[in-house]
């Protein structure tokens, strides 16, 4: 594995060329013959009853070809993943992205239109959108169904004994932490069109990250409509963005199948910018209350904390991040006794998805900010008291991850230096700086009964390479990182390798593309793959050079004796040959790669990701004292990756993660009043632009992670994690005030200040 | 109503009829089938729809279609040479990694164009506010901004 010649090396996106000439064709670019256009009418209010649903003026409108209401769908189909969402509502409408009714028509415009004449008659209802409300006694209860606002959802997690550790720790700090919803501002919008073939066999064009689930969904939803033992296909166009949001199916994909059911022909949904905001499903708000304690030297003791999260009026994925948060909760840093509930709770807001870094972000704000403030108390520097605490290769963590590889304190200190942050830190005066670590999941996570990922791979006779790939690339590279791992295993140029991923019908399984999984299982899936391969071309090419295949290799694509420099061929001699010869073979091997991660057992445990992945970020500040306004000086992100299969993608991981913590810490932040989103455009809710790009340091510290494919573990949720706390932190140490309410805003910095001003 | 128009695409003169509705993207996207320029929100607020219009870089989901009139438009599909060699700024976004998702690619390249072409030394500010409209979710922009340095630099 040494001298290795693709993997390492900085090779450019192979799909960028066709997205940079505007040849890539996303769903937004697709058409089909015939294909009409759906469009869906939501609830105008987020708590009321249907009294009146008339479609018929919509109906008669030239050029609509179907209007469909709840009526249309199986009365008992669910959706999501509590089976708690009917893709059309009757009765009662829980939130303002309740689906009404839809319609497929000749053009946009004219669903559009359709939409207008479609009466609606409603009985409003008060609603609850704040979840320590909807948890009192007595609440009303959103679904009617159940006994509590409350989900039948076990996140507890008990490590150790907090209590007793609470009665030893010298220094203790409790507060609480929030965060709001925040949503992930794919620049490609949602949409799919569904189609099917004369036998009812549905084509659905997608932009999922689960192919292989969201075949599973389609084909239950297909059983519900009456039409069993159908096939399900799934092509997904080029992804305009995922970062979460694409991790379940949705309403409108089933309205656009029973569409297109409906009136024969294909149906394309493609959401406005607005419905991309007010309809898709964001990380939810968070409320955190955490306490941590130490002993006199600074070693942690305990870690407490109580999670109220609002889960909307559905449930997707989001209703699970609480079992990711218990990452960070147990294993961020070195603390042997941990106590941790989640409650999720339904309200009348929208319904929340998971969001790139699953939890993960939510969970360490409250941590790093908290361990700030403990360091402070304690009288140790906030450097000190993380290295101190870091985590190590070896440990076993009270939730019982079996750390591998683990560049923590490297991290650190890479921050440290690069910040100068011994020079920096406590000299207040406006300046300041700050820093916060992560811990993630970088070998995989099992949270479904299977992490796996296959591959097939075949050549073809002039040694070129077809690899067909479960992973999805919904733009982090996964295509990339793959025909890199087989070029180097096969020693072909990586030209020669050619990924297909967005196939059901050809691709083979995958879990989908998420947990920041796909270098490491889908690139051992390919490692595994390629090795398979190889083993049968140097098989071929032993017989046609009269060598043992043990002294066989590939390089440039010769087949080579490695002890006779006379034997060799080129790699496609070697590949006719096996295949122009009586009782002859094409060559094509498969491999399914499952690491060897465990699922939680019923408390919690178990080795949840077969390594995990390690950064630490360091932010200098200038805060303006008259405005409020936080100006990021420096930023170093410093992140333990394993081996960097391709430096050029994972540093655009990093920045890309970055910034969108950014983001999320100083700016972002879904306005719901009373259940209807106040800022569902680009202008009210403000995501980072160029103008916003700070000095920014991606730094990368490798360790040799011995699972991983060419040693690498995951990056591609990591970068925004710990952002947040890092900056609020560096807000303290350059102005003494602590929000710990996300975002950071300059109203609420300077109402901090003025609180501090009159306090001091 | 309609009315027949005639203006400069990607260095050809074409003549067609236009609907008095109709934006300059959706006779892009729609009716010449030309889906290189992208559609991010239909109200001027992400930069992924941006073509060159005499030299300015222009939100195509707001411009008129009429307005084309007697203009010179430049989009993406107008950057490759026509022996299929690509524009040095469209070589550099592939190289420097400032592609992910690539749903705002195209627009940026085109604000950055329209930027070098008036101004081929930019400096980071000035290549800053050149793309300040055009949204990335994905990259962070430091790539981005890497890659149109590189281009002007190679010129
Ligand atoms: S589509 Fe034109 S600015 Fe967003
Ligand atoms: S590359 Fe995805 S939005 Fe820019």
């Amino acid at each position: 594995m040494n001298s290795l010649t693709t993997v390492g090396q900085k090779i450019p996106k192979r799909d960028a060329p066709p997205k940079a000439i505007g040849a890539a064709v996303y769903i937004q670019d697709m058409k089909v013959p015939g294909m009409l256009h759906g469009k869906i009418l939501y609830s105008k209010h987020p708590h009321a009853r249907i009294l009146k649903l008339d479609t018929s003026r919509a109906e008669k409108l030239a050029g609509v070809r179907a209007v469909i209401t709840a009526a249309d769908m199986p009365s008992t189909f669910r959706i999501g993943v509590m089976k708690d969402n009917p893709p059309l509502k009757t009765g009662k409408v829980l939130s303002i992205r309740d689906e009404i009714a839809a319609v497929a028509a000749t053009s946009p415009e004219i669903a559009e239109e359709a939409l207008s004449l479609i009466e609606v008659e409603y009985e409003v209802l008060p609603g609850i959108f704040d979840p320590i409300e909807a948890m009192k006694e007595g609440a009303m209860l959103l679904h009617e169904e159940t006994k509590s606002n409350v989900l039948k959802l076990p996140w507890k997690l008990v490590c150790g004994d907090v209590e007793a550790a609470k009665k030893e720790a010298v220094f203790i700090v409790e507060d609480t932490f929030s965060t709001p919803w925040v949503t992930h501002c794919c620049l490609g919008t949602s949409g799919c069109i569904a189609q099917f073939d004369t036998n009812n066999n549905l084509t659905m064009y997608s932009n999922t990250q689960i192919p292989s689930l969201a075949q599973n969904d389609y084909i239950e939803a297909l059983n519900a409509f009456g039409l069993k033992n159908k096939r399900v296909r799934i092509v997904q166009c080029v992804i305009g963005g995922g970062f979460g949001s694409k991790l379940d199916t949705y309403s409108y994909e089933y309205i656009a199948i029973r569409l297109s059911l409906k009136t024969r022909k294909p149906v394309k949904i493609i959401f406005s910018r607005e419905e991309e905001f007010f309809a898709t499903s964001p990380r939810q708000c968070t409320i955190t209350k955490i306490s941590h304690g130490c002993d006199r030297e600074g070693r942690l003791m305990f870690r407490e904390i109580e999670m109220v999260l609002d889960n909307g009026a559905y449930t997707s994925w989001g209703a699970t991040t609480p079992s990711v948060m218990m990452l960070p909760i147990s294993s961020l840093y070195k603390v042997p006794n941990v106590k941790y509930t989640a409650k999720c709770v339904y309200t009348n807001n929208t319904y929340s998805q998971a969001m790139r870094g699953y939890g993960n972000p939510q969970a360490t704000f409250a941590i790093e900010s908290s361990l700030d403030q403990l360091a402070e108390i304690a009288g140790i520097d906030p450097y000190e008291l993380r290295l101190k605490n870091a985590n190590e290769p070896g440990e076993v963590t009270p939730q019982r991850f079996k750390i591998t590889s683990c560049g923590m304190k490297e991290c650190i200190e890479e921050v440290v230096k690069r910040l100068n942050w011994k020079g920096k830190h406590g000299r207040g005066a406006g300046r300041g700086v700050g820093m916060a670590s992560l811990i993630h999941v970088g070998g995989g996570a099992r949270v479904y009964k299977s992490d796996g990922c296959g591959t097939i791979i075949k050549m073809d006779d002039f040694g070129k390479v077809d690899v067909f790939t479960g992973a999805s690339d919904i733009g982090q590279g996964s295509e990339t990182i793959i025909a890199q791992i087989v070029a180097e295993v096969l020693g072909i140029p990586i030209d020669d390798v050619n990924v297909i991923n967005n196939d059901t019908d050809i691709c083979p399984w995958d879990v989908g593309v998420h947990a920041s999984r796909t270098t490491f299982v889908a690139g051992n899936a390919a490692l595994g793959a390629a090795l398979k391969i190889k083993s049968q071309v140097l098989e071929a090419a032993a017989k046609l050079l009269e060598e043992d295949p043990a002294y066989l290799d590939i390089k440039n694509g010769i087949v080579f004796s490695t002890r006779n420099k006379e034997k060799s061929t080129p790699l496609g001699k070697a590949l006719r040959k096996a295949h122009y010869t009586l009782g002859g073979k094409m060559l094509m091997a498969e491999y399914f790669y499952d690491p060897k991660n465990e699922n939680f057992d019923k408390e919690f445990k178990g080795n949840l990701s077969v390594s995990y992945a390690y950064g630490t970020h360091g932010v200098e500040v200038e805060v303006d004292k008259e405005t409020g306004q936080v100006k990021i000086l420096d930023y170093v992100a410093a992140h333990d990756v394993g081996k960097a299969i391709n430096p050029l993608l994972l540093e655009g991981q990093i920045y890309g993660g970055g910034l969108q913590g950014v983001g999320y810490a100083l700016g972002e932040k879904m306005v719901y009043v009373n259940g209807e989103l106040k800022n569902g455009n680009f202008l009210d809710y403000k995501i980072p632009t160029a103008k916003d790009v700070p000095p920014m340091q991606a730094v990368i510290v490798e360790t040799d992670e011995k699972d991983g494919p060419f040693g690498a573990k995951g990056i591609g949720e990591p970068g925004l994690v710990p952002t947040a706390p890092a900056i609020a932190n560096a807000i303290y140490d350059a102005v003494g005030v602590r929000i710990k309410d996300l975002p950071i805003t300059p109203e609420k910095v300077l109402k901090a200040l003025k609180g501090k001003e009159k306090i001091g | 109503m309609k009315r027949e128009i005639g203006f400069t695409l990607n260095g050809e003169a074409v003549r067609l009829e236009v609907e008095d509705q109709w934006t300059l993207l959706y006779l892009l996207r729609e009716v010449l089938e030309m889906t290189g320029t992208k559609e991010g929100c239909g109200y001027g607020e992400c930069g992924a729809c941006t073509v060159i219009i005499d030299g300015k870089a222009i939100n195509s989901c707001l411009y008129p279609a009429m307005e084309a009139e007697g203009r010179a438009i430049t989009t993406i599909e107008g950057l490759v040479s026509k022996d299929g060699e690509l524009h040095p700024l469209q070589t550099a976004f592939i190289n420097e990694g400032a592609v992910q998702c690539g749903f705002c690619t195209p627009g940026m390249i085109m604000s950055a164009k329209a930027l070098l072409d008036a101004n081929d030394k930019p400096t980071e500010e000035e290549i800053k506010d050149a793309v300040a409209g055009n949204l990335c979710r994905c990259t962070g922009y430091v790539k981005i901004i890497d890659a149109i340095k590189s281009a002007a630099g190679g010129r």
